[in-house]
């Protein structure tokens, strides 16, 4: 299969932004001759001129289709971003959001006209709590790491209600970099536990770092080497015994949904990403949805409200009448449009279909553990003699030793043949680690496709190792300085105007 | 054009194989010989060279005469600018330091020295820390932090630091008397640091909150450290860079880098402290000691910090030694090692213990 990205470039330039595309009077819209009366606005805060870009219609239309065409996703084609999840997002789940009956409605209207809104939410919270074990769901979290947030918020609350000031987090080398600040965050100090040579959490060094300080210990499971912490109880065990809390990160649930639960392996707090597990979109910064889910200890510190339902009146509610209560932790109830979108794929699968989903994810990605193990330049780096779950971290470091190219390049690569990257050197403890995860939905010729490419670019290190220190060069955009963008982001027109000017 | 200098010790690693555990001193290089010894240093040097030949990079290497690097990019296929005037097979220390010197005014981006840790004392007692150098590791002694695991992997960084440019880290120069060490007495004395490329297995730094930059970790370190002292207690600051960044958020500028110096009341209170000075000092008080793991090594006490004996260790209270080190040393230190003098003390620190890794962060690490 061949490859080649759109590109709409003039030059060097590629399509330019809306507002350099912009001509005086050129405009597909009409805004209102002035501002409405009675609207009481302060005569200092009305604007006497908006720098709203001026196109026609169809220019605009060209101008968002060409960006969408040089850009990728999982509509495009095989995406199998480690750790996050890329599944496909059923097009009904985003007809459904876009109902009026759920677009259009607002936060603070009357609680008798969104009657409909609030069984949702209230319906989701439960699905999620059986599915997950636990007693109560909050659905407030905005973003995965909103959630893990909450929950450490919730740790401390929990702690403090005993007259106990606990001061550390235990996080095993192996997780995920917002739990680190997810910890701090909440003020805690981070003990960080390292992986046992099976890749799992060193039992030992657990034991001997918990004591009366500890808080909760926070734990993906499958981790991020996609293996299951079979151990998962004795460190249930290990941390309740000194009186910590146990926190689970909802980053792989998709490896175990429906099959066994959190709750059950002894977790206290657990987190859900709705964009990952429950097959909304992954909004690039936003909207996402990180669900909270408590056992019953930690129930009454839930955010406020609370969605009740009051069976005489049989009428859903907002409760805020709730003291113990940590307070709120968003403006309203939650990235509604997400849960709807969540809400509907739970329904859509059904409880066997949620366990079908999940039976896939983990024989994909065994699939390719499977049929790429032995190819050489790559290597698994932890005793694999098991099954994986979802997701599967090789190392490049063999043909990095060979031929000089990382699996950076190997990633880059990937990109000119059509494909996403894996996650790439992550998680830290794997050498030039390459983590894939296919999801449930990719077909077997897509894993073939996939296993081929990457037995391709081995031979072509060997062959040509420039071609993929330069590589992608079949995308609209090539290689980029990564350090210069993360130290120096241009987020905004206002950002990008002022560094033009200097 | 980056500009890579090379300097062999064709000598070092002789003594290994006939057990002289070293060639410090001419006369062991004479007996070395006598031995039956070969060298070892050029043929490992040929290794490394031969990784950065094969990936093709653009660079200036500039060498020393004959056998302290000319013949060793020769054989390798590397073309070199030479200088240098040297007496082929009487090649000494004093060469080493000269020819050290001499590329640091040549302004080479890095000097990749083959050697043992005599080797690399000489040149840091030549250059010191203007000049980053990498060590390929050749001798019988290696213990100092500036080595790369093999030949080949020095090859690697070395490309990487041509290609990509690495950041720098200091890194601890040891020394072993020679002497001691034939009699089977260990006795590692700090020599210096020197600045290394640093390969940071990247995310990691990034991941546990390190900012990537071992300077700013190590302040990150001395910052918690100085949340978590106390009043009217004594603190023990062993030897090092970290300990160092301690005492410089305390606003002592003036620590001793390779000895033992006492902290009372946020004030430095004794400079460069031998163990009997630590004990009078101590007695009848609360004490608590501040060390950081020689890097690579992994030694927490028993090298460079002999002053802090089984003794002081347990008037203190093995509870109350703190284990500091950054992120980036840990990922080159996997375990660490005590050799305190004292098995029963050494014992009682195996197992996992938490090294403080960065503002209120710690990690279990495994001493072995």
């Amino acid at each position: 299969m061949k490859f080649k990205q759109a590109s709409w470039a003039n030059d060097a330039h590629l399509e330019p932004l809306v507002f350099e595309l912009s001509r005086a009077n050129r405009t597909g819209y009409t805004l209102p001759q002035k501002t409405p009366s009675g609207a009481n606005i302060p005569e200092n805060l009305v604007r006497k001129k908006l720098e709203l870009p001026e196109l026609s219609e169809p220019e605009i239309v060209r101008h968002y289709t060409r960006l969408s065409q040089m850009n990728y996703g999982v509509d495009s084609g095989f995406y199998p971003l480690g750790s996050c999840t890329m599944k496909y997002n059923p097009k009904i789940c985003e007809e459904l959001a876009a109902l009026e009956t759920a677009s259009r409605i607002h936060p603070y209207q009357d609680e008798g006209t969104i009657q409909g809104a609030l069984e949702l939410m209230y319906k989701l919270e439960r699905h999620l709590a059986e599915i997950a074990g636990v007693a109560r769901v909050c659905l407030h979290p905005s973003a995965g790491a909103h959630g893990e947030f909450l929950g450490m918020l919730l740790a401390r609350a929990y702690h403090k209600s005993k007259g106990k000031e606990r001061k550390e987090v235990i996080v095993p080398d192996s997780a995920h970099g917002t739990n680190f600040a997810s910890a701090a965050m909440a003020g805690f100090d981070v003990v960080v536990v390292p992986s046992n040579s099976k890749g799992r959490v060193d039992i030992g060094a657990l034991r001997k770092a918990v004591s009366k300080k500890t808080a909760a210990l926070m734990l993906t499971n499958p981790n991020t080497l996609g293996l299951f912490e079979d151990e998962i109880l004795k460190i249930a065990e290990a941390v309740h015994k000194v009186g910590g809390l146990l926190y689970y990160d909802g980053a792989n649930l998709n490896g175990i949904l429906g099959k066994t639960r959190p709750g059950d392996m002894g977790f206290d707090i657990v987190h859900f990403n709705l964009h990952k597990t429950f097959s909304t979109p992954h909004g690039g910064g936003g909207p996402g949805a990180g669900p909270i889910g408590v056992s019953r200890k930690l129930e009454k510190f839930l955010p406020v409200p609370v969605i009740e339902y009051n069976r005489k009146r049989r009428r859903y509610y907002l409760d805020y009448r709730r003291p113990h209560s940590i307070g709120k932790v968003k403006a309203f109830y939650g990235n509604f449009g997400v849960l709807v979108k969540a809400y509907a794929y739970i329904l859509l699968m059904g409880a066997s279909g949620l366990q079908e989903a999940t039976e896939a994810a983990v024989l994909n990605s065994n699939y390719i553990m499977h049929k790429l193990r032995g190819v050489s330049g790559y290597e698994l780096k932890f005793d694999a003699s098991g099954p994986c779950k979802h997701e599967i971290v090789f190392s490049a470091e063999p043909l990095k030793r060979e031929t000089g190219v990382t699996a950076r390049d190997v990633a880059k690569r990937l990109l000119d043949y059509g494909m996403h990257a894996p996650t790439y050197y992550f998680p830290p403890i794997v050498p030039e680690a390459l983590m894939i995860e296919p999801t449930e939905t990719e077909p077997k010729e897509e894993l073939d496709r996939f296993v081929e490419t990457l037995k391709a670019i081995a031979d072509e290190a060997r062959s040509d190792p420039e071609k993929l220190r330069s590589a992608p060069t079949q995308t609209a955009v090539g290689r980029l300085d990564e350090v210069k963008a993360s130290r120096e982001p241009i987020l905004s027109w206002r950002m990008y105007r002022k560094l033009a000017k200097q | 054009m980056k500009k890579l200098g090379l300097i062999v010790n064709p000598i070092a690693g002789m003594g290994g194989k006939v057990g002289l555990k070293g060639t410090d001193g001419s006369d062991v290089v004479v007996k070395a010989r006598e031995l039956g010894a070969k060298p070892v240093a050029p043929a490992r040097t040929v290794k490394a060279l031969r990784v950065i030949k094969r990936l093709g990079l653009d660079f200036e290497l500039l060498t020393y005469q004959a056998e302290m690097g000319a013949d060793e990019a020769w054989e390798a296929g590397l073309v070199a600018r030479v200088i240098g005037n040297v007496v082929s097979g009487k090649t000494t220390a004093e060469d080493t330091k000269r020819a050290a010197v001499e590329m640091l005014d040549e302004k080479v981006d890095l000097i990749l020295v083959a050697g043992g840790d005599g080797t690399m004392a000489d040149v840091v007692e030549a250059v010191d820390t203007r000049v980053p150098i990498l060590g390929v590791p050749t001798g019988v002694k290696m213990h100092s932090a500036v080595f790369a695991n093999t030949p080949e992997a020095a090859g690697e960084i070395v490309a990487r630091f041509l290609r990509d440019g690495l950041p720098l880290r200091e890194a601890e120069v040891m020394d072993v008397d020679e002497e001691a060490y034939r009699e089977n007495r260990l006795a590692a004395k700090l020599k210096g640091f020197a600045r290394v490329p640093y390969e940071p297995t990247m995310i990691q730094a990034t991941k546990e909150g390190s900012s990537g930059l071992e300077l700013a970790d190590q302040k990150a370190i001395a910052r918690w450290v100085l949340e978590l002292m106390e009043k009217g207690r004594i603190y023990v600051l062993g030897p090092g860079t970290t300990t160092r960044a301690v005492a410089e958020e305390l606003g002592i500028y003036n620590s001793t880098l390779l000895g033992v110096d006492l902290i009372e009341n946020y004030k430095l209170v004794a400079k460069d402290v031998s163990e009997k000075q630590i004990l009078k000092s101590i007695e009848g008080k609360s004490a608590a000691i501040i060390v950081s793991p020689i890097g690579r090594q992994g030694f927490i006490l028993g090298r460079g910090n002999q002053q802090i004996s089984p003794d002081v260790v347990r008037r203190v209270g093995k509870e109350n030694v703190f284990v500091i080190a950054t992120p980036q040393k840990l990922a080159s230190t996997p375990t660490l090692k005590v050799d305190a003098g004292d098995a029963k003390l050494d014992d009682e620190f195996r197992g996992y213990i938490k090294v403080i890794t960065g503002y209120r962060q710690s990690r279990m690490v495994k001493v072995v």
